[in-house]
């Protein structure tokens, strides 16, 4: 028997019964992409974030915890202004267990002509730093010049672009890759052109708590313990040893982060559960209804020399097939509700938010359409059953 | 083709007395020749419409078989006696047999479309033409009365070009000049193209068409 065609014109001739069927499975499909989405750009994000920050452990000024929570100024990308002196690096590189130490002085968030967004600027040493570097190096094999910038994903300015920072002209020579967190605001240049810009914003008459002329004090410095050794225990040291200066944790921090996600994670997860569960009781009741409706229809189509398993693969057909209408609306809608607003989602999540890539999204919206479409066919799996067993002669006398 | 029942019996669940069962259908055996027309009259209940559905395919029996030139119709799986019953015998029902969804006409083509054949379009149109429903082509069945929507059943079940045409009550929601009309065509149908019919009716106007004229009471076949 060959049913597609039917299974097709019988949809087609029957649109509000299609629609409601699809709009079951659109629903589905919308928790199911939506909350997917979602729950895997706060893992990405968080990955992300991990692997950007690079470092075991963080020295900070004491003063810095008073002011602004860690978590904010990473994911927020609040401002970070506070200093400590520059020989924090050489004293930390000492503590056992340390292996590399890299200096990163922070300049206060200020407005760019460039960009929607508050920038920071972030002044790192080429020589020591190995938290920025390696993701300069993809673009950037001899590291940050005189005047020369890195930039983040939500700076508006390309490769070779300039960017007027204090009315200086910094040119971009690298663009680093989305993390979903406050680095996508930051602007890394080197030492000296930190200085220069601090020069220039005397000169506009623009003061910070950094002045240019002093070469020796630092935001942060970012810690990468040696293989093999405890880092609670160079935590402790480098508390020891270095005064009014706090150690952070980093993998702590993104262990905090890591339990909000997994609440957020749950709920999303537990959301989508409920979602399934009631439209696919919906969806059986809805089909065992039309199995009775559609009864005599079928006992015609018996009559006339329909095979019972072409009856039961023409309800399949049909049921699969609003699962395929239903699910990609459901995917289409989730995704006009997601991405034109993830910024606004990952504000109003407080935690690190990175869209997957295209491809993972397309096979994520492929499957959930796919899935849809099986669960709908599931569901009519008793209707197609209950109608391919109709018995034409009773059914057409009044009885089914 | 002819058609042979051979002792060919129905029973259906229902307590009586002793039994768990009764018999629709006593063991009964009969033969459709090609070019005849059969008809079978009897009371309500006497069992002929599950007489009419055993040789049709539509009802496996209890016992006995039905064969289709050589071949046992409920030997087959059901696929094959689908096809078979698609290609080589054509039902009329007695109550109302019609998609919804559908025109007149795409009704009547609907058996070639089940298996993605050509559709017999000038069959259709031809029979639509000769059984005065022509004008209705283009309506759905809800749209028809009792009497149109038999005259469909009719033209499909003719359009198809079965060997074996089986009618339940055929003529019954038609007035007396589509009557004539109906019981001339199938007159015309067996013994113009040698096919076998089998017609079941409470109408007297039918035997008069008859080639051989059966009487069922209590199913048993007298």
């Amino acid at each position: 028997m060959k049913t597609f065609a039917l299974s097709v014109q019988n949809l087609i001739r029957k649109p509000g019964r299609t629609v409601a069927l699809s709009l079951l499975t659109a629903f589905l499909s919308l928790a199911v992409f939506g909350g997917t989405v979602v729950v895997l750009s706060l893992r990405s994000g968080l990955q992300s974030l991990e692997s950007r920050l690079g470092a075991d452990i963080i020295l900070v000024p004491s003063e810095a915890q008073s002011k602004v929570s860690f978590k904010d100024l990473f994911l927020q990308g609040t401002a970070g202004a506070w200093y400590m002196d520059a020989s924090v690096t050489e004293k930390a590189l000492e503590v056992p267990g340390v292996e590399k130490a890299a200096p990163q002085t922070f300049l206060a968030s200020l407005k760019a002509d460039c960009c929607s967004v508050k920038i920071q600027v972030i002044g790192i040493d080429p020589q020591l730093d190995f938290t920025v570097q390696p993701w300069i190096s993809r673009s950037l094999k001899n590291g940050l010049g005189d005047m020369e910038i890195a930039v983040g994903c939500k700076v508006e300015a390309g490769m070779g672009e300039i960017l007027r920072i204090y009315d200086r002209q910094c040119k971009v020579t690298a663009c680093l890759e989305p993390t979903g967190t406050g680095l996508d605001t930051a602007v890394y240049c080197n030492m000296d052109t930190m200085r220069k810009l601090l020069e220039a914003a005397e000169e506009k008459g623009i003061n910070h708590k950094i002045k240019s002329g002093d070469e020796d004090i630092i935001s942060a410095v970012y810690i990468k313990v040696r293989d093999g050794a405890d880092i609670g225990q160079v935590n402790s040291a480098l508390t020891g040893k270095l005064r009014k200066v706090t150690a952070v944790r980093t993998r702590s921090m993104i262990t905090g982060i890591s339990d909000s996600l997994a609440g957020v994670s749950r709920t999303v997860t537990l959301l989508i559960a409920l979602v399934w569960v009631l439209a696919v009781v919906i969806l059986l009741l809805v089909f065992l209804m039309i199995s009775r409706e559609r009864a005599g229809e079928f006992a015609v189509l018996r009559l006339l020399g329909a095979s019972r398993q072409g009856l039961g693969r023409m309800v399949l057909t049909e049921s699969a097939l609003c699962g395929v209408l239903g699910g990609a609306a459901g995917t289409a809608l989730a995704a006009l509700c997601i991405f034109p607003f993830s910024a606004l989602i990952e504000q109003q999540l407080s935690l690190p938010y990175l869209l997957p890539g295209a491809g993972t999204i397309l096979a994520l919206a492929l499957g959930t359409v796919l899935l849809a479409s099986a669960v709908s066919a599931a569901a009519g799996f008793l209707a197609a059953r209950r109608l391919s067993r109709v018995d034409p002669g009773s059914a057409l006398r009044g009885g089914t | 083709m002819r058609m042979i029942a051979e002792n060919v019996s129905r029973t259906f669940f229902r307590k009586t007395g002793e039994a768990n069962y009764f018999f629709a259908v006593h063991p009964v055996t009969l033969e459709l020749d090609e070019g005849s027309v059969t008809v079978l009259t009897g009371r309500s209940g006497s069992g002929k419409t599950t007489l009419l559905n055993l040789l049709s395919g539509l009802l496996p029996p209890t016992e006995g078989r039905v064969l289709l030139g050589d071949t046992d119709l409920y030997a087959l799986p059901d696929s094959a006696l689908s096809l078979l019953r698609s290609e080589k015998i054509g039902v009329i029902p007695q109550g109302r047999s019609a998609v919804d969804t559908r025109t007149v006409r795409e009704n009547i083509l609907l058996p070639a479309l089940l298996y993605g054949k050509k559709p017999p379009e000038e069959e259709a149109d031809r029979w639509m033409e000769e059984l005065g429903i022509a004008s209705l082509r283009d309506a759905r069945p809800k749209e028809l009365s009792g009497g149109e929507l038999r005259r469909m059943a009719i033209a499909r079940a003719l359009s198809a070009g079965p060997e074996v045409l089986f009618a339940d009550e055929p003529t019954g929601d038609l007035d007396d000049v589509n009557t004539a009309r109906v019981l001339e065509i199938f007159r015309a149908f067996a013994h113009e193209k040698s096919k076998a019919v089998f017609i079941v009716t409470h109408d007297s106007e039918a035997v008069k068409i008859a080639d051989r004229t059966l009487r069922m009471d209590a199913g048993t076949v007298l």
